[in-house]
């Protein structure tokens, strides 16, 4: 078996009292797609953005293709700098975008390659209309977020994560904040990321999509990881009675 | 009776004060910028003293009346062996009071950013310096322009109050010409159609930047 690129091991989250995360365990493996599903507040976006330190966890280890992130040994804090280099290779996500409003679709993909991988102004520019192709914009690239429906913003997003070439990818349901019309769109762009072998972790409530694109499905529920298995094991036969009532209201809430 | 050529020919000496009420609120908005963005960096900063010496700063500002500021100020400044012209410590003065509001706008317009827009800096690998240059302070000096221009105009105003420490602005030169005049009606309409046309124009400007500045 193949390194994992993003190992999680026992980690746990405390906000003050409240236990976020409990013992969490989980492998991903390079270029397959992990799908986080679960109840709200079960503690998934909190994971996801532990694995990029931008929410710091409190005791276990999570490794980005075996470097431990946000500490250099257990309990000592890894220099800014350092931390910075490992954030690069990650890319992230966000459910409400999150795009510079100051800057046009362009501007907004070529900053992180000026400011964080030191290209020049050209070069960055170039990249960035290459990124912005790639998602299906490339005649956008001159709007500024406020021109863009929400699914042109969401690909401008991820075009902009994309361009700064990481080794993974999060997403934070990517598709939440769009009206229903949109989700298609930015969901093909995501599959299309996939079967380029890119790795994934994906937060979402789009089941279809868990099922369809992911390796596997990981269930939180409470702070806990109860289960992780294929789409399959974990969608349509779980034995988990927790896993099994989500589902059941899931489907209750989108059937008619 | 009103009389339209006494009304007119006050306009030209208040003209002449207009430069130091511009003068005097140009110089002070800019040296309360100066001041306001380190008391504002001092009121976010981790330092725990320094964000208690910037509260502080701001409340006791906020807190006293500039005319009262002015008076200590003016009179403090002999007694401590500094001599300095009027006008010098007339625009520290109002530059100083300024800078309590103007943090307060700046702190205001930074708080109001969504905490994602900077999380997505971050994410991307940014240092703190580029994430305040290319995403905070851009968006926070847009945001805060109306505010800013709003603050000028009001020191536009406040600058009459500089006149009891002996500078020729607009309000005293009024005073001065209705003492010589006798006629204070038509020279003090004739000061406030000067207020007026000032603070229309900084209003104008205060649109066009921000029509420019929109996205
Ligand atoms: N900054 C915080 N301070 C205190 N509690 C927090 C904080 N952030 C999250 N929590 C709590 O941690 C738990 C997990 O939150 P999290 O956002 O990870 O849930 P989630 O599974 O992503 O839910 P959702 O599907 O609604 O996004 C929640 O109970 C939440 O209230
Ligand atoms: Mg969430």
């Amino acid at each position: 078996m193949q390194a994992a690129s993003v190992d999680i091991r026992k980690v746990n989250k405390f906000y003050g009292p409240f236990h976020a995360l409990k013992d969490i365990d989980l492998a991903i493996q390079p270029g397959k797609v992990t799908c986080l599903i679960g109840p709200s507040g079960s503690g998934k976006s909190t994971l996801l953005r532990c694995i990029n330190f931008l929410e710091e966890y409190d005791s276990g280890e999570i490794r980005i293709d075996g470097e431990m992130i946000g500490y250099d040994a257990p309990g000592r804090r890894m220099p800014g700098r350092k931390l910075r280099g490992m954030r690069r290779a990650i890319g992230m996500v966000f459910q409400q975008f999150n795009l510079w409003p100051h800057m046009t679709a362009r501007e907004n993909v070529a900053e992180g390659l000026i400011r964080v991988r030191g290209m020049s102004r050209a070069e960055a520019g170039e990249r960035a209309a290459e990124a912005l192709e790639k998602v299906g914009l490339g005649d956008k690239m001159a709007n500024h977020p406020s021109r863009l429906s929400g699914g042109q913003q969401q690909r401008v997003a991820i075009a902009r994560a994309i361009a700064m070439e990481p080794r993974v990818m999060l997403f934070d349901e990517p598709t939440s904040a769009l009206d229903p019309e949109l989700v298609g769109e930015v969901l093909n762009v995501m599959k299309a990321l996939a079967t380029e072998g890119m790795t994934m972790v994906v937060v979402t409530h789009e089941m279809g999509f868990a099922a369809h694109v992911a390796d596997q499905v990981a269930f939180m529920e409470k702070g806990e990881l109860v289960g992780v298995d294929s789409p399959a094991r974990i969608l349509h036969e779980p034995e988990d009675a927790r896993i099994q009532a989500f589902l059941r209201t899931y489907h209750e809430r989108n059937s008619f | 009776m009103f009389s339209i050529p006494v009304f007119l020919d006050s306009f030209y000496p208040l003209f002449l004060a207009a430069r130091y009420t511009l003068l005097i609120s140009v110089l002070g908005i800019a040296l309360g910028l100066v001041i306001g963005t380190l008391i504002c960096a001092a009121r976010l900063s981790p330092y725990g003293p320094l964000r208690r010496f910037a509260a502080v700063w701001v409340s006791f500002l906020r807190g006293v009346p500039l005319l009262v500021q002015l008076l200590v100020f003016f009179y403090t400044l002999p007694v401590i062996g500094i001599d300095v012209p009027a006008i010098v410590a007339a625009v520290v003065t109002v530059g100083i009071c300024a800078s309590a509001y103007i943090s307060e706008i700046w702190r205001g317009a930074i708080a109001a950013l969504p905490r994602g827009q900077t999380e997505a800096a971050i994410a991307i690998g940014m240092g703190p310096r580029d994430v305040w240059t290319r995403v905070i302070l851009p968006q926070a000096f847009t945001m805060s322009l109306p505010a800013l221009i709003n603050e000028l105009i009001l020191l536009v105003k406040a600058s009459s109050l500089v006149s009891v420490v002996g500078i020729m602005e607009v309000t005293r030169a009024s005073q001065a010409q209705a003492a010589t005049t006798f006629r204070p009606l038509e020279v003090y309409i004739a000061a406030a159609c000067i207020y007026l046309l000032i603070n229309l124009c900084l209003a104008a400007l205060g649109r066009y930047l921000e029509h420019r500045t929109a996205v």
